[in-house]
């Protein structure tokens, strides 16, 4: 049984932020989804402090073996994520790893401590990709900005603190690294790659936002190299993410160092993809890149 | 009843053309029968994301027709092949097998539940969107609701479905009315011609419309219905990666601000619910 931070799995496949919403899910398919869930813990969407509708469509764009979103963040905020998505996220049969991001160091650590005081969530995954509003960098691209952070959340929660690590940089390992430094007890990798895309009926851009973040199997050599520096660079556990679609590809990346796996997108395809990489991963199903 | 979790894979059972469409049919041994208005995910087991490439991500379909099989649900789907997911569907061979994630979505409601007082039915379809009508005429007219049925096409190569509105007989029901914009079939024009027409007469007022088809005909008949004060049950598409609320992808504004999720809240949306029906390209 997988032991990630003092907190036991069952296995090792969990979910990457944002990609499950198991409250949705469990309106379309019912109580089935906790009797086989998935993942061996639950990540939820980013919560911000204040609520957010998320950006205007279209929001999803299909490329060569992958897809590009800009959904945004649409979230209740940190209110209404207690009062109505906690309790049921509660539910769920799974520890609950909570994502939060706050574009300033106070809404930061009010985040930080209220999701840590509650006994539901078992560990904090910090999304770093978004700006500090104060010196206006992207915290997760700067080494100094990511361990600044992480010193002011460190005190504030017993629990454990993943840092989600933003693939758009020259050195992610020198982030992750800074991120070790402040106090974090994991990091997470890769979020999705910048990326853009153009419909050619009408010479736009296919996203309103202009751009948006690629993700399924395209990424995967790109997260894995990523992994491997990250890896060689830290002491403490990664989570490895970016493309994995079956077992083969999830012992990829705990070849590269990756202590727990995380699917996403291909949840989108297979709603059981979760359980079925498991199970894939635990048979050791072997399949070559040439076979 | 829910869809079972996960995805499962079905055998097509057929692939016929119909007027410049494909009408396949799945054969569905584990999924409950589908209400109107539902939709699934679909993928081939095979040729899709084999070489890395597109399709990568399943297609939200909504079914046309059901029917008893041997041993289960036949799905019927009508599909025009407009890019690499829709033409690999339209290639389908009997004996292939499809990846099936549904039925999803809501369903339109009966008239009595969109409004007490409704005393018939007006279905208003163009192109490809006539679909999920196909399955709503029949289930109506099966409870004896009074029905009228509008069918619209751009031009006769893009026409097809139509014999899932035809009789045990083979004939087009009686009930339907068809328009073209190029007069190859009914009246020269649009459907949303005849719906004005319609609306404007005496006797449609307690009616509730039902409609499917492309954006701005869906807007069309929305204006109309508002304008008549009639109540309107709209099937809407959207670009969607997932079809079970995971993706976020299929974000429709909401009069009042902020989004709703189209596969979880729809694809079935009262008109009176939306400010103006969205253009997804």
């Amino acid at each position: 049984m997988p032991d990630f931070c003092g907190i036991q799995l069952a296995h090792r496949v969990i979910n990457a932020s944002g990609t499950y919403d198991a409250i949705a899910a469990r309106r379309v398919y019912g109580d089935a989804l906790l009797a086989d869930f998935p993942f061996a813990a639950f990540v939820s969407k980013t919560i911000t402090p204040e609520p957010r509708t998320g950006n205007a469509p279209r929001r999803i764009w299909e490329t060569p073996a992958g897809m590009l979103n800009s959904i945004g963040l649409p979230n209740k905020g940190l209110e209404g994520f207690l009062a109505e998505d906690l309790p049921r996220l509660a539910e769920l049969p799974v520890p609950l790893i909570v994502s939060v991001m706050a574009t300033g160091r106070p809404e930061f650590s009010r985040l930080v401590e209220t999701v840590g005081g509650r006994e539901e969530v078992a560990a904090i995954e910090l999304n770093v990709s978004c700006p500090n509003v104060h010196s206006g960098l992207i915290v997760g691209e700067q080494p100094a900005e990511t361990e600044a952070l992480l010193r002011a959340l460190r005190p504030l929660t017993a629990k454990p603190l993943i840092v989600k690590l933003t693939p758009n940089v020259a050195d992610p390992a020198a982030v992750a690294a800074a991120a070790e430094q402040g106090g974090a007890d994991a990091v997470s990798l890769i979020n999705t790659l910048k990326g853009s895309a153009f419909d050619p009926r009408s010479g736009e851009p296919a996203l309103a936002a202009g751009h948006g973040g690629l993700s399924g199997p395209a990424v995967r050599p790109v997260a894995l190299q990523q992994l491997r520096a990250v890896h060689a660079a830290v002491g403490i556990p990664a989570i490895g993410m970016g493309g994995i679609c079956d077992g083969a590809d999830a012992a990829e990346f705990i070849a590269a160092g990756a202590a727990l796996v995380a699917v996403g997108t291909e949840s989108f395809r297979d709603p059981r993809a979760g359980s079925r990489v498991a199970a894939e991963l635990e048979s050791g199903r072997p399949a070559g890149a040439l076979a | 009843m829910s869809a079972p979790f996960g995805r499962r894979l079905c055998e097509v059972a057929g692939n016929r053309e119909s007027g410049g469409y494909r009408v396949f049919s799945l054969l569905d041994r584990e999924g409950p029968e589908p209400r109107p208005g539902q939709f699934y995910m679909l993928a081939a087991e095979e040729r899709w994301e084999q070489r890395g490439a597109r399709p990568f991500l399943p297609r939200a379909i909504s079914v046309a027709e059901t029917g008893a099989a041997a041993d289960g649900v036949r799905l019927d789907f009508l599909v025009e092949g407009v890019g690499p997911g829709t033409e690999r569907l339209c290639e389908l061979a009997p004996g292939e097998r499809v990846w099936v994630n549904g039925p999803l979505g809501n369903a339109f409601r009966e008239p009595r539940e969109v409004s007490p007082g409704a005393a018939g039915a007006i279905l208003v379809g163009g192109g490809i969107g006539v679909a999920p009508l196909a399955l709503l005429r029949r289930r109506l007219a099966e409870r004896g609701v009074a029905l009228r049925v509008l069918l619209g096409f751009r031009e006769r190569a893009h026409s097809g479905g139509l014999e899932l509105f035809c009789g045990a007989g083979g004939d087009l029901c009686p009930e339907v009315r068809l328009a073209s914009e190029d007069g190859h079939a009914g009246h020269r024009g649009y459907v949303t011609d005849l719906l004005a027409a319609m609306l404007a007469g005496d006797d449609a007022g307690s009616a509730v419309v039902y409609s499917c088809g492309p954006p701005a005909m869906l807007e069309a008949v929305r204006v109309l219905c508002a304008e008549h004060g009639v109540p309107s049950e709209l099937a809407l598409e959207s670009p969607m990666a997932c079809g079970f609320g995971a993706c976020f992808g299929c974000a429709v504004p909401k009069p009042e601000g902020g989004y709703l999720r189209l596969c979880v809240d729809g694809p079935v949306l009262p008109g009176e619910s939306l400010a103006e029906v969205p253009v997804h390209a």
